[in-house]
C-alpha cells in the first residue's frame, strides 16, 4: 500500500466506534488527550510509510 | 593541583613583526586559538601554507565545554596528525539510560558498527582537545612547518582592502599591524571580527541557558550517559550526565531563558540539585560551574571577500547533538584544501564560494536538528507536550517509540547534495557514498580506507585499475587501485552494491566528488574541472 485509503476499509465500523468510546470511558480530558496521542503514534508506526502518513495528515486537515 | 586550563600554553612573546617599519604581509592569519582556529592552522601548515594564529589569551579553554567528539571529527584529527592522542585519552561509552519524570523509561546499548577505524564518538574535555592540537602545532614547528601561534595578541581593528585586510593587534608591548591576504575568523560566538566588520548574526531560532558543571566523583560511578526529561529536580527542563576522562563527570541542566544567572551558579543552589540527581549518598567535588547561553543562529554568509568565518563565529547551535565544535571541524576540513589551491594558484578564487554553499548547508542542517531536539525536550505548546509525553510513556513498554525520543541527534557529517563541486553519479551505487558524501571508512588491506586517502585528491579504483598518480588540471591526483581479490564485504556494501567495479574521485577533505562504474580519463578530467571550481556543469 503506497496510497492512503479514504474508502471504507473498517471491519465492523459500528463495533470499532463503540470500542473507541469504551476505551475513553472514565478518563479525564487530560487522560483522553494522552490516550489519543499514544493511539496516533501506535497507528502511525503500524502504517510506517511516510507517503501514506503525509496523505493522512493532509486528509485530517481538510475536514 | 594546577589545572590544565590554568597553565599558559603559548605565552606572549614579542614577534619581529612588531619591530618592522611597515606591516608584514602574511598569506593567512587566523583569529582565535580555540579548537577551530587551531585545527585550521594545522591543516594549512601541513600543506606548507604559512599561517599565523592570534589569540588574546594564552591558555586552553576553561572547563570542559564541548565534550563529545564525533567519528568524523576523529577522522579529521587523524588527517591532522593528532587522532591517536584524542582517542587514547577519550572515553568511549555504550550504555545510555533515559529517564522521564522520576522513573527510568528505558536503557540502550550502542553496539559499534564494524569496519570503521574510529568509534562513533568519544567524550573528552575541550581543554584536552585544544592541548593536543597545540602539541601538534609544536611538532609541526619542530619539522620546520610554517606555523606560528601568538598568545596575548588581541585583534582590535580590521580594515578591508582590495586584496588583504589590515589587522590591528594589541599586546602588552603596544599595538602593531599585520596585512592578512586571507583572514580566517575563528574567534568564537561573540566574534569581534564579525562586529568590527559590522556583519550580521541572524536567525535566533531559539535561545536557552544551560548550567554546566564538571563534577569529580569520589567513588566509582558507571560510565553511562543518563538523560532526563522533565525530572523532579529540574521541572519542565532536561538534564544530562556524561562521563569524561580523569574521573570527571559532566552535568548539564537546562535552565530556560528567563533566569538569574548569578543565583543559579551559586554552589548552595547547584549542590542540592546535583544530590537529587545523583542520589544523596554519592560524594563529589565541583570542579567547574558555568552558565552556557546560546542562541541558535548563523551568519547570513560565511565569506566576506577575503575574510572567511569558521566555527562558532559563523554559526551557533544548542549543545544537543554536540554540533558546536564538531561542525566547526567540518568547516576547517572543507576550507583548508580550497584555500590552499587558491593560494597556490591551482584553483580560481570562486572555489571558495563552494565553502560558503557547503558549510551554510551544514549549518542549516545543524540548526534544523537542534530545533527538532529542542521542540522535543522543551515542548512549546500544549499539544506538543501531549505528544512528547506520549512518546516517552510508550517508550517504556514499546520499542517502536524509542527512535522518536529525541535528546539530541549526534553530529554526523553533512552530505553536500546539490553542491556546485559535485560531478556525475551512478544511481545503482550505494546512496550513502554519492557525490557530496563523506567517505565511509572501511578496512583496506592491513589498514583503513581513510588512512590510505590521507588528504590528497584520490582516484579510487575498486575492482578496476587506475593510474598510480596523474596530473589533472595542474593538480596531482593520487591513484589507489583495489584489485578484485581484495574487495571485502565492507567495501562491497559501502562502494559497490551489486556492481563489481567502480571508480571514485575523492576530494582532499575525503568527500566524494564523482563516481563511475568505468574508468574513463576524459570523464575524470571533466569532473576535476568541476571540483576545482573552474566551471563546467555540476550535476
Ligand atoms: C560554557 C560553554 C559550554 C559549552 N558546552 C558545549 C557542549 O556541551 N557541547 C558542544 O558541542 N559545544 C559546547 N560549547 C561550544 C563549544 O565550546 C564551541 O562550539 C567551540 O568552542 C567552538 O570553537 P571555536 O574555535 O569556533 O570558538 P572558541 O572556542 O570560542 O574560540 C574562540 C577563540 O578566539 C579567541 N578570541 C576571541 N576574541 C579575540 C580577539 N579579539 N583577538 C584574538 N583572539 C580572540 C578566544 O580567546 C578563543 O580562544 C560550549 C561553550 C561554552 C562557552
Amino acid at each position: 500500500m503506497t496510497t492512503a485509503t479514504t474508502k471504507p476499509n473498517l471491519d465492523q465500523p459500528d463495533a470499532f466506534y463503540a470500542d473507541l468510546l469504551t476505551a475513553h470511558e472514565g478518563l479525564t480530558k487530560e487522560e483522553s488527550d494522552a490516550f489519543n496521542a499514544r493511539l496516533i503514534l501506535l497507528m502511525a508506526n503500524q502504517i510506517g510509510d511516510r507517503k501514506v502518513l503525509n496523505q493522512l495528515l493532509e486528509a485530517a486537515g481538510s475536514k | 593541583m594546577t589545572k590544565l586550563f590554568e597553565v599558559p600554553l603559548y605565552p606572549y612573546k614579542r614577534s619581529a613583526d612588531q619591530d618592522a617599519p611597515t606591516p608584514i604581509r602574511h598569506p593567512v592569519v587566523v583569529i582565535g586559538a580555540g579548537p577551530v582556529g587551531l585545527a585550521m592552522a594545522i591543516d594549512l601548515a601541513q600543506a606548507d601554507i604559512p599561517v599565523v594564529v592570534l589569540d588574546e589569551n594564552d591558555k586552553v579553554s576553561v572547563g570542559s565545554r564541548a565534550i563529545c567528539f564525533s567519528k568524523r571529527t576523529l577522522e579529521i584529527f587523524d588527517r591532522l596528525g593528532c587522532g591517536d592522542e584524542m582517542v587514547n585519552k577519550g572515553v568511549v561509552w555504550n550504555v545510555g539510560k533515559v529517564f522521564f519524570g522520576d522513573r527510568q523509561v528505558y536503557d540502550f546499548n550502542l553496539l559499534p558498527e564494524e569496519g570503521h577505524k574510529r568509534p562513533a564518538f568519544i567524550n573528552l574535555q575541550q581543554y584536552y582537545c585544544e592541548l593536543y592540537l597545540v602539541e601538534r602545532i609544536r611538532a609541526l614547528q619542530a619539522e620546520g612547518k610554517p606555523i606560528e601561534i601568538r598568545g596575548g595578541n588581541k585583534v582590535v581593528n580590521l580594515v578591508e582592502q582590495e586584496d588583504h585586510t589590515i589587522v590591528t593587534i594589541e599586546t602588552v608591548d603596544g599595538a602593531y599591524n599585520l596585512d592578512a591576504e586571507w583572514l580566517i575568523a575563528c574567534d568564537g560566538a561573540a566574534s569581534p571580527a564579525r562586529r568590527l566588520l559590522d556583519k550580521d548574526f541572524v536567525g535566533r531560532v531559539f535561545e536557552d541557558n544551560f548550567l554546566i558543571t564538571d563534577v569529580i566523583m569520589k567513588a566509582d560511578f558507571p560510565t553511562e550517559r543518563w538523560f532526563w526529561f522533565d525530572p523532579p529536580f529540574n521541572k519542565d527542563q532536561s538534564a544530562l550526565l556524561h562521563k569524561q576522562p580523569d574521573g570527571v563527570w559532566r552535568i548539564d541542566l537546562q535552565l530556560g531563558w528567563d533566569i538569574d544567572k548569578e543565583e543559579e551558579k551559586k554552589p548552595e543552589n547547584v549542590i542540592p540539585r546535583l544530590k537529587q540527581m545523583l542520589g544523596d549518598d554519592v560524594e563529589f567535588d565541583l570542579e567547574w560551574v558555568s552558565i552556557y547561553t546560546f542562541q541558535c543562529r548563523r551568519m547570513e554568509t560565511f565569506r566576506h571577500g577575503r575574510v572567511i568565518f569558521a566555527g562558532d563565529s559563523a554559526h551557533q547551535v544548542s549543545p544537543f547533538g554536540a554540533r558546536g565544535a564538531n561542525s566547526g571541524f567540518q568547516d576547517v576540513d572543507n576550507l583548508g584544501w580550497k584555500l590552499k589551491l587558491v593560494l597556490t594558484g591551482e584553483a580560481p578564487e570562486t572555489l571558495l564560494d563552494s565553502y560558503v554553499f557547503e558549510r551554510e548547508l551544514g549549518a542549516d542542517e545543524n540548526i534544523l536538528q537542534s530545533s527538532r531536539s529542542t521542540d522535543f525536550i522543551t515542548p512549546k505548546s500544549e499539544i506538543s507536550r501531549i505528544f512528547r509525553d506520549a512518546v516517552l510513556d510508550l517508550s517504556e513498554h514499546y520499542e517502536f517509540a524509542r527512535p522518536l525520543v529525541n535528546s539530541g541527534r549526534l553530529s554526523v557529517p553533512s552530505v553536500y547534495d546539490g553542491s556546485p563541486l559535485n560531478g556525475p553519479d551512478v544511481d545503482t551505487l550505494p546512496v550513502f557514498t554519492r557525490p557530496g558524501s563523506p567517505i565511509v571508512d572501511a578496512p583496506l588491506g592491513n589498514s583503513w580506507l581513510l588512512e590510505t586517502l590521507e588528504g590528497d585528491f584520490v582516484l579510487l579504483g575498486i575492482g578496476v585499475d587506475v593510474p598510480d598518480g596523474v596530473e589533472l588540471q595542474g593538480v596531482t591526483v593520487k591513484g589507489i587501485t583495489v584489485p578484485k581479490a581484495e574487495i571485502n564485504p565492507f567495501l562491497q556494501a559501502r562502494y559497490l552494491n551489486e556492481a563489481d567495479q567502480a571508480v571514485y574521485l575523492i576530494r582532499p577533505d575525503q568527500h566524494v566528488a564523482a563516481r563511475w562504474t568505468e574508468f574513463d580519463m576524459d570523464n575524470i578530467e571533466t569532473a576535476m574541472n568541476i571540483v576545482l571550481g573552474k566551471g563546467g556543469q555540476g550535476q
